[in-house]
């Protein structure tokens, strides 16, 4: 009798389970698995989206690692990127943290001016710092050259197009901001005051007291920002089409990448794989060189050990 | 640090010894250098949209010189937006889109977070991962295979509703968000319902929605922006149809029509962006609330 009602208890909280779960156990099967099982299924397929797939071994591999022109420069890109854009967004991120920690008036002014401009949106914000980047006529270059510097070309050369994409990140830093701000703020006062009888300079004590306080917090933003990196694609793709002034409208075809593939990344290389190329075994392939990618770094972020995001168990 | 300033500031009421007056001075030098600082920092994320919005008062020609400040201030160029074929479209489309799918998304997210922050069940480990995993995975991954579905079994591209359909079924972020801050409510509520007799539904209705509410705007202010500000989705199922693009597709083929038009883009752009910014003015607590929550913090 007890047994049998403790059974069926715990077939009734199963269901229950199973029931508050049900929305994303759809979702995860339609928008994840199925399409992530179809990836891979494409990537061994012969497929322009007219002809039936046909199966054609390792070709479509062995296309992108030595003869499809985009790949190794998207991944490239991806490497500078994730060096340079998310060492320089973590760092400013924490120094502007650390600034309006420090700010004793006008606090909430100042932390929505530095906020303020994550919130715009991707192409309205890059196509913003491509007209304020402009060579010719833009404000920036305008003010580099009064002072007397000769300044770069920005958008429109190879060498620069990537740090004008880094400073557009810099300037959309207002995430990370609040998330460096709050760990800051939860340092225990004692350890500074014990810091200070020691005699530890300024330096010292963000050094000892500070950075082993809020070394998680900026692993998490590395670990994020390297994904977020992965994902790179609005920007550099606006970017490009409005600097060489061919939107791929009325018969144009943009090859994304401009200038000299210098703003390519993974998944814009994805689009021109399928939807411009019409090489969906291609864009598959690619796909999952991203996912394995993406997947190496989500793993750092929830270890058993030392995983940074608490699975509260 | 508080502390330290505090017995600088009581050091006033003494009479003052040389050491105490260099202490002051060093305060205020302090005080100085920390501003000033903040203040070009200031500059840099606020300038940008300064120049945005001077470009758009300006004339046509006004934007192919070095000016800064517009000589004759246009405001006709945001009617001229406006009137643009097309813009108001975007604007009604990119609200559906936006705001049929943050209801669906916090609808659909909220039991699945409930579930996955105060159930205990088996594979509940498992199910977090691969909530995070979902979360992680670049959107482009899939695309190949979504395009497909939608275009070829569905015939949906072409409208808003590839876009829509998905939020129905949980999003990844928002489920993580909301499981996050309900993992902040203490259990006892939920257990002292349950023994008045609550069933879950009534319990997750009546106790922890109302205690949720934080955590739900934020969710919502996100998938929100999400939707607002998306250009891959609007790019891959809507581009075959112009009366289906959203605002931040649309504004890029905005500019592509009007391409010596600077200061009707960055009219253009500033009408995007407006709302954002709006919402923000509003909302500002729920939003640092949602940011915080993403951190590392359960």
């Amino acid at each position: 009798m007890t047994t049998h009602t403790l059974r069926s208890k715990r077939r009734r909280s199963a269901l229950r389970t199973l029931a508050f779960l049900s929305p994303w156990l759809i979702g995860f099967s339609v928008f994840f698995a199925y399409p992530l099982i179809s990836t891979v299924y494409f990537s061994f397929m012969k497929y322009d989206g007219f002809r039936p797939p046909e199966f054609n071994g390792l070709d479509n591999w062995t296309y992108v690692f030595n003869d499809y022109p985009m790949f190794w420069p998207a991944l490239r890109n991806t490497l500078w990127l994730v060096l340079v854009m998310v060492t320089c967004r973590v760092a400013f991120g924490l120094g502007i943290g650390l600034l309006i920690t420090k700010v004793k008036t006008g606090t909430g002014i100042f932390r929505t001016l530095f906020y303020l401009p994550y919130l715009a949106p991707p192409v309205a914000a890059t196509l913003s710092f491509v007209f304020l980047l402009n060579p010719g006529t833009g404000p920036v270059n305008t003010a580099l050259e009064s002072v007397g510097l000769s300044p770069p070309t920005w958008f429109t050369d190879p060498a620069w197009s990537k740090p004008a994409l880094t400073l557009l990140a810099i300037w959309g830093i207002g995430d990370l901001m609040v998330i460096f701000m709050a760990a800051l703020l939860d340092v225990p006062k004692e350890q500074y005051e014990a810091a200070q009888l020691d005699g530890a300079s300024a330096w010292q004590q963000f050094r000892f007291v500070t950075l082993p306080n809020i070394s998680p917090i900026v692993l998490f933003a590395v670990v994020t920002g390297v994904i977020a990196t992965m994902q790179y694609y609005t920007q550099p793709l606006v970017a490009a089409k409005v600097a060489s002034g061919n939107m791929g409208g009325s018969g144009q075809i943009f090859e994304p990448g401009y200038p000299e593939k210098s703003t390519l990344t993974l998944p814009q290389t994805i689009f021109n794989a399928g939807f411009q190329r019409f090489d969906y075994g291609a864009a598959a392939v690619v796909a999952l060189v991203l996912f394995a990618l993406a997947m190496a770094f989500t793993s750092l972020l929830m270890r058993r050990r030392g995983g940074l995001i608490r699975m509260g168990d | 640090m508080a502390q330290v300033l505090d017995r600088k500031s009581a050091a006033k009421e003494a009479p003052p010894t040389p050491a105490a007056r260099a202490a002051r001075r060093r305060v205020l030098l302090h005080w100085i250098g920390v501003h000033s600082l903040a203040i070009a920092a200031a500059l840099f994320f606020v300038l940008p949209f300064v120049f945005v919005v001077l470009t758009s008062l300006m004339n046509g020609q006004q934007t192919l010189t070095r000016d800064l400040i517009p000589t004759t201030w246009e405001w006709g160029n945001y009617t001229k937006v406006l009137d643009t074929p097309g813009f108001l479209t975007w604007w009604r489309n990119t609200l559906i889109y936006a705001g049929l799918g943050t209801v669906l998304t916090v609808v659909s997210s909220i039991p699945v977070a409930y579930a996955l922050a105060k159930f205990r069940f088996r594979g509940q480990r498992l199910a977090m991962m691969l909530v995070i995993s979902m979360m992680m995975l670049p959107p482009q991954v899939i695309v190949v295979p979504m395009y497909l579905f939608w275009a070829k079994e569905l015939d949906l591209t072409g409208t808003l509703w590839p876009l829509i359909i998905p939020m129905a079924f949980g999003d990844a972020f928002a489920i993580f968000l909301l499981r996050q801050f309900l993992l902040t409510i203490p259990n006892e509520y939920i257990d002292s319902a349950r023994v008045d007799g609550c069933g879950e539904v009534r319990t997750l209705l009546r106790v922890v929605l109302p205690m949720a509410k934080p955590g739900i705007a934020a969710v919502a202010l996100f998938q929100f922006f999400y939707a607002w500000n998306d250009y891959f989705g609007p790019q891959i199922y809507t581009s075959e149809n112009p009366a289906a693009w959203t605002l931040s597709y649309g504004l890029e083929s905005f500019k592509g029509a009007h391409h010596t038009d600077w200061n009707l883009t960055m009219a253009a752009t500033v009408l995007v962006m407006a709302p954002v910014i709006l919402v923000f003015f509003f909302a500002q607590k729920a939003f640092v609330e949602g940011v915080t929550l993403t951190g590392v913090k359960g």
